[in-house]
């Protein structure tokens, strides 16, 4: 189901059409909010690998965007969950170089440096949960 | 699929990339450009970005890969028009571009290839 509102987006990310797709969306609500051009385009660069890990790693991606406040502060706060394989060990997975698809390996690690909370959840078997927030300026 | 425009002018071949590409798309055109590159005998490439909004490390990779194997083929390559925020972004994304030339637009892209085209046949 795909769902999108003004202060919340929540879509699958399946494939590499709804990267695209994830990209724009989380780029209008961060317009919409006040980010700055230079925050747009961090947090869309990480929401691409993001998005593109859930796709090209794991199987029935969903992204969740939403507006926070914490007091007089906004944010954003995107969540991506899959039920893929899960990653083994995460300490691993985020070090630059490392990729089980003889790619990069710097979209994990890379995301992490580009968002300013980032938190990674992920169970064998169950899959992955990747969480971050980024705050106006 | 959104067709992208791959212009010869003499030498050289520009390719502005109009909107965001998705991963298979990009691959495509990958493959184009080093076909066209092949038939056309293309001592340049220019490649305008100027309307990606961001370059991730899919599209990173696949552009330092297009110019070097552009440059295999005895074809020297200009990314122009990158934003200032993508520049920033890639270099914090720990991706390095550092070893392809870039330039503001695509006019300077055209000179500065002419300079190293030139230089190389000296
Ligand atoms: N959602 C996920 N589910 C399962 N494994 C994942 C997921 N995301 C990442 N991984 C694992 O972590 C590794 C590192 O991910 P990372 O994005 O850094 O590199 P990559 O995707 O292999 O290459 P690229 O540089 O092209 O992104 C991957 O190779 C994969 O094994
Ligand atoms: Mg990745």
């Amino acid at each position: 189901m795909t769902n999108i509102q003004r202060d919340k987006i929540d879509i699958p990310v399946t494939s590499f059409e709804e990267v695209i797709l994830a990209r724009q969306l989380v780029r209008e609500l961060m317009e919409r909010l006040g980010f700055s051009l230079l925050a747009q385009t961090r947090i869309v660069t990480a929401v691409s690998e993001l998005a593109r890990n859930m796709v090209v790693h794991a199987k029935d991606g969903r992204l969740t965007a939403t507006k926070v406040t914490q007091g007089a502060r906004v944010g954003v706060n995107c969540i991506f969950q899959d039920s893929g394989p899960g990653i083994e060990d995460i300490d691993q997975a985020m070090r630059e170089g490392y990729s089980t698809t003889k790619s990069l390996g710097l979209g994990l690690g890379g995301a992490k440096k580009l968002c300013g909370e980032f938190n990674i959840t992920s169970s064998m078997g169950k899959g992955t949960k990747i969480d971050i927030t980024e705050w106006v300026k | 699929m959104s067709d992208i425009a791959i212009i010869k002018i003499g030498n050289k071949i520009i390719v502005p990339i109009q909107n965001e590409l998705n991963d298979i798309i990009a691959e495509k055109l990958q493959a184009s450009i080093l076909k066209t590159i092949e038939s056309v005998g293309a001592k340049g490439l220019i490649i305008d970005v100027s309307t990606l909004s961001i370059i991730d490390s899919f599209m990173g990779r696949l552009l330092v890969d297009t110019a070097k194997m552009a440059q295999l083929m005895g074809c020297e390559t200009a990314l122009t028009g990158m934003r200032k925020e993508v520049v920033l972004t890639l270099v914090q994304l720990g991706l390095i571009i550092s070893d392809i030339n870039t330039s503001l637009n695509i006019e300077d892209g055209i000179e500065l290839l002419d300079r190293i085209i030139r230089g190389r046949n000296d």
